[in-house]
């Protein structure tokens, strides 16, 4: 009797129970993601508005702090994390067609580009760390001159929002792994175009984030 | 000549259980689920509502035995307290210290407004409404609502936990602010317990964020056919508004819980201001602002204050048409109403702050955009009376709970403009006046909403009917007890007396509020254990309920059209909707219900068209 009222044709396994078809589910995973964007806009916006406050408070010891990060490897930094969005792009549109062998090339470089960031990144961290430069956790914060404690809250800034940033990115590389490992497993390509597309919406995101992070914290 | 009546499709077939398997198996995915994960580790948007709504009502009881402690407090001031308090405070004697005592009025409010209020509405109704009354199978992401659910009992564990650790639970309010609860050597509470209640807050937070996710995805995505926006009910519509309030102001009190923890834990300073000496502590290296948690604090919590109430109006708008047999009065201004208290929401958070230093434009700014929110209330007011007015009411204990919820909404509402005014905040700033406020607000609307929606939606839960005598004997007791128990804090608060003391009478000026206090209290206590005859007719129900079909109250909604309880896949009859869900009394039928899925055949309409 119920399957007379409920005219429903045969679901693709790849599309679950609760949505009629594939169009739809995807429509749903892309508005789902564009949403969770649109919250981590406002949680790195509560970061942001802490440091325009601080900053405006505390100019001279910003700009001074600011000065001991090296500004070359933020660039090269900035310039690694944009190309692996490039790749990243690349990647969904060989999926988008099935393309198994571009498909695995574009992903392995994004996440090797992104890794090589983590690293260059760690680097950093370490000699801040070695210059004393790394007020946390007890750790000596070896500051001449003047504006100690505006320093010291860029520093206690600094570390606070790349730290959140990398988070996302270690998040970001182990979604893109699974997807790597599931593409060389042979799961055909074409099934994943959906998940990353959107995981791509998620790295393009976590990349601008780090463009408004390297001139706030590198540049001015 | 009249129409026929809606012949109600529902009920040609009544016969629960069965029905819903077989919608599920004709979807071609129908196997065999284990005990966890047909029970525990759950996707279906129903049994995680279930689960949801279980363990608030629980917490419920927690939350009120914790006011309880309070209340005792500041009735009988450090007086033993019966039966636990040997068991529970031994090392005092029996007692609960001063110290004890800021731990229960901030777990107090941590449970109810973390662990009842937020998760009750959004998580519990939501999720087990949404898909049943849009016409979808489940919502959109059904893993990451799982999650949302089971994300909530780290929380549960660490607030819990905090009442063990070295100095006890955080004590520093609701709010934490800094340095309280930045600096470890503040008080008791501030060591680990702090560290705890932030975490917990955290998982919350999460969990909060992948429910509104999936609420507004499923809101927008997943509509039955027919079902545009403007003839979705107002539960809906409530609760896809709170979706964004929530999705938008929550991140940003998770950022300023990462950096308080950061202050805690590693040592950074982004509340703590410079040279403060806390209990003989080093002096701190400072440069950040205690003022600005107050911000970011707010910033997420006042919009809460409308996450914690939206659906419940929303639920109540339901109730109120179903009952009243009516239309709803003025849908479209309903959902602009209710959108325009969450778009104001947004811009009124100064009003909290208005004695924590602020310059007197702003606070000017933020005293009348607050008081702009009395506009949308009003018309929302206005439209529930309008409502009832002339309609055929049935007192039913859904019905009588939602006429509680619109009267407590009045007063709780009227005594919200009197703090937007800054000259009279200043005054009755921190008193029991904003404790009367809000509990006005929270527990006489929000949760009276909930009894009668719990009342309501029980039958489509369970296929069987709450006990109506239990539960109109459970109002009674719960409402009378209510108001004596909060309405003379007014009268506490206009004399004075502050807040979050442990013995207020220490202070001559209120000594003579003792006898009141002892009134409330024990008004208190008759709440507190008049719940207990909700939980028993809750749980009695499930087992021992009258048994009902699909539609028991006559009402329109498509989830009334569903089987009860529906199965894995809610519809076994397609839902297409071809009409708002208040088409109650409508002329020319004979039943006094339309249902939204009820199809009007040619002719029929071309006979009412000719007055046959």
């Amino acid at each position: 009797m119920t399957t007379e009222t409920m005219p429903h044709t045969p679901h693709p396994h790849t599309v679950a129970h609760q949505f009629d078809d594939a169009t739809q589910q995807r429509e749903a995973s892309e508005l789902g993601m564009w949403i969770f964007l649109c919250t981590e806009i406002m949680f790195f916006g509560g970061l942001f508005l802490a440091y325009a406050i601080y900053r405006h408070q505390g100019y001279a010891g910003f700009a001074a702090a600011s000065h001991k990060l090296d500004v070359l490897m933020g660039t090269f930094n900035t310039a690694i994390l944009l190309t692996s969005s490039l790749f990243m792009v690349f990647a969904a549109h060989a999926a988008e067609h099935g393309d198994r062998k571009h498909f695995v090339r574009s992903l392995s470089l994004t996440i090797g580009l992104g890794t090589l960031f983590l690293l260059i990144k760690a680097y950093e961290y370490y000699l801040k760390y070695e210059h004393g430069l790394m007020p946390l956790g007890g750790l000596p914060f070896h500051w001449e001159g003047e504006h100690r404690t505006q320093a010291h809250q860029f520093f206690n800034l600094y570390y606070l929002m790349t730290v959140v940033h990398a988070l996302h990115m270690v998040i970001g590389l182990a979604i893109l792994g699974i997807y790597l490992a599931q593409a060389t497993h042979d799961k055909p390509v074409s099934e994943l175009a959906s998940r990353v597309h959107i995981t791509g919406l998620y790295w393009h995101f976590v990349d601008v984030v780090w463009v408004f992070l390297f001139p706030l914290l590198y540049l001015i | 000549m009249s129409t026929h009546a809606p012949a109600d499709t529902a009920h040609a077939h009544d016969d629960h259980d069965s029905h819903g398997h077989a919608a599920h198996d004709s979807h071609g995915h129908g196997h065999e689920l284990s005990f966890f994960q047909k029970y525990v580790f759950s996707t279906d948007h129903k049994v995680i509502g279930i689960q949801f709504l279980i363990t608030t009502l629980l917490m419920l009881m927690v939350g009120g035995a914790l006011a309880l402690g309070v209340r005792w407090q500041l009735a009988y001031r450090f007086s033993t307290m019966p039966i636990v308090g040997q068991l529970v405070f031994a090392n005092e004697g029996g007692q609960i210290s001063p110290e004890f005592y800021t731990m229960l009025f901030t777990m107090h409010a941590t449970v109810m407004i973390f662990l009842v209020i937020i998760p009750i509405l959004a998580g519990a109704f939501g999720n087990f409404l949404i898909p049943l009354m849009i016409g979808a199978d489940d919502m959109a992401f059904p893993t990451l609502n799982m999650l949302s659910y089971w994300f909530m009992w780290p929380a549960i564990f660490f607030f819990g936990l905090s009442f063990f650790v070295e100095g006890g639970a955080s004590s520093g309010g609701w709010t934490n602010y800094p340095p309280l609860s930045a600096i470890r050597a503040a008080a008791p509470g501030s060591q680990d317990g702090q560290t705890l209640w932030l975490i917990g807050v955290t998982f919350i937070g999460v969990s909060s964020m992948m429910g509104s996710v999936n609420y507004m995805t499923t809101i927008i995505n997943m509509r039955a056919p027919g079902m545009t926006l403007f003839r979705m009910p107002m539960t809906i519509w409530a609760m896809f508004i709170t979706a964004i309030l929530q999705a938008f102001a929550l991140p940003v009190l998770t950022a300023a819980g990462f950096m308080i923890l950061a202050d805690r834990t590693i040592g950074t300073c982004f509340f703590i201001p410079g040279g403060l000496t806390v209990n003989n502590t080093p002096t701190t290296v400072g440069g950040g602002q205690a003022l600005l948690w107050q911000h970011l604090f707010w910033f997420y919590s006042h919009p809460a204050v409308y996450i914690m109430l939206l659906p419940a109006m929303g639920m109540v708008s339901d109730m109120l048409s179903c009952f009243s047999r009516k239309p709803l009065f003025g849908y479209k201004p309903m959902v602009y109403s209710i959108a325009a208290i969450a778009g104001l929401g947004f811009i009124v958070w100064g009003h909290h702050m208005f004695i924590s230093g602020m310059n007197p434009a702003l606070g000017m700014t933020f005293m009348i955009s607050t008081m702009m929110i009395a506009l949308p209330s009003a018309v929302k007011t206005f439209n529930w009376l309008g409502t009832m007015w002339g309609g055929n009411i049935q007192f039913t204990t859904p019905m009588i709970n939602s006429i509680a919820f619109v009267s407590m909404f009045v007063v709780g509402g009227l005594s919200g403009i009197f703090m937007a005014a800054v000259p009279v905040d200043i005054y009755i700033h921190d008193t029991y006046f904003i404790v009367a406020h809000f509990h006005y607000v929270l527990f006489g609307a929000t949760l009276f909403g909930c009894f009668g929606a719990i009342h309501y939606w029980f039958p489509k839960m369970w296929g069987r009917m709450m006990n109506e005598t239990a539960g109109k004997i459970h109002f009674v007791i719960s409402f009378i007890a209510f108001n004596f128990t909060f309405f003379p804090m007014h009268f506490l608060g206009a004399a004075g007396m502050p807040r979050r003391l442990a013995d207020p009478y220490n202070y001559p000026y209120l000594e003579h509020l003792l006898p009141l206090n002892q009134f409330m209290t024990w008004s208190a206590i008759v709440m507190g254990f008049a719940q207990f005859i909700l939980l028993a007719n809750f749980f009695l129900s499930i087992k021992y309920g009258k048994r009902v079909g699909r539609n028991p109250w006559n009402a329109n909604g498509l989830e009334w059209t569903a089987p009860s309880p529906p199965g894995h896949g809610n519809f076994d009859i397609l839902p297409v909707v071809y009409r708002g869900p208040y088409e109650y009394a409508t002329p020319n039928l004979d039943v006094d219900y339309f249902p939204q899925t009820q199809y009007v055949p040619v002719e029929q309409r071309v006979n009412v068209a000719h007055g046959h």
